[in-house]
């Protein structure tokens, strides 16, 4: 048996989740390519060496804004049940708009892997990526699959169990915003930090708020409160 | 060549490749936007026109979106080429 840890799979819409997800675990949950598709949260098991990897398939979201209940549903857990790896699936095929919910990600948790899918699609088409540059830049691994010919799987699963054994450490690059904003997250990032201790980031919860997110406010209220009067 | 001419994203002809300069929204609908590639600096190519005119759909960041008046009429962008 050995130790339990949970895989939760981020990404777009249509980048290949389910179908990564279904190869892994063996599951069939359905694939197909209308809005809201992943439903509920689909879970499976992976063994990998002496551990067991709890896989839970994350609605495919544009954003983690919580500007419609998927995006609630994927945010609440990546934030709030705190899996012990966050894989963000990307397609190759577009990278520019998959990488506005990967830096989302990155802001909001440490453990992540930037898995770019349709890697072979992507070949075709004449785009080549290099990941090296793009862990480097990203301080977190990023890995080339195909899910569809079950490419990069080996790569993929021995990345997890790095990360999970802490054999990689995660620096996921912070995106900088502009002086007035930098100045008003120094200001209540302390704060919040005190409010909240270290169970969020302090500085994406003060981003939040800066944004005039009262959703993540009564979110975290609820959620805190209630440890409180356990 | 002349001045770039700022314009509307609803007033772009089929063809046009318009540089969006900003966004006249706010809220979830701002949000969503920005999630979609329309932010300030993003190419979009008017891609065609519901017989009626409306929706329209563009091409933004390798994806083709359609957006009613509603959306399309507060994004400005500058005309880059009009697609001849």
């Amino acid at each position: 048996m050995g130790n339990s840890y949970r895989v939760a799979l981020a990404g777009n819409p249509n980048t290949g989740k389910s179908t990564l997800f279904n190869a892994l675990t063996g599951l069939r949950q359905h694939t197909g390519n209308w809005a809201g598709k992943t439903v509920s949260l689909a879970q499976g098991d992976i063994q990998y060496k002496d551990k067991t990897f709890n896989l839970i398939d994350l609605p495919g979201t544009y954003s983690l804004f919580s500007n419609s209940s998927d995006e609630e549903v994927a945010r609440n857990y990546i934030v709030f049940e705190k899996p012990d790896v966050t894989v963000v699936v990307l397609d190759a095929t577009s990278l520019e708009r998959n990488f506005n919910l990967a830096l989302q990600v990155l802001e909001m948790t440490k453990n992540v892997i930037i898995c770019i899918n349709l890697i072979d699609v992507a070949e075709k088409q004449g785009i080549t990526i290099n990941e090296r540059i793009l862990t480097n830049r990203l301080g977190v691994p990023v890995i080339k699959i195909s899910a569809r010919n079950k490419k990069g799987f080996p790569m993929l699963l021995d990345t997890i169990d790095r990360i999970v054994t802490g054999a990689i450490d995660c620096q996921p690059v912070q995106t900088t915003y502009p002086d007035d904003i930098e100045e008003q997250i120094k200001k209540i990032e302390p704060k919040v930090s005190e409010l909240i201790g270290n169970e969020l980031s302090a500085r994406w919860v003060s981003l939040r708020l800066l944004d005039g997110d009262e959703n993540l406010l009564n979110e975290i209220n609820e959620r805190f409160g209630q440890k409180e009067r356990a | 060549m002349s001045i770039p001419k700022t314009m509307r994203l609803v007033d772009g002809e089929k063809g046009n490749l318009i540089q969006i300069t900003s966004l006249n929204l706010d809220g979830v609908m701002r949000r969503r936007l920005l999630d979609l590639g329309f932010v300030a600096g993003a190419m979009v190519e008017v891609i065609r026109k519901s017989p009626l005119g409306d929706p329209i759909a563009y091409r933004v960041s390798q994806t083709t979106i359609a957006l009613r008046k509603e959306e399309s009429s507060r994004i400005e962008g500058v005309l880059m080429t009009d697609g001849e």
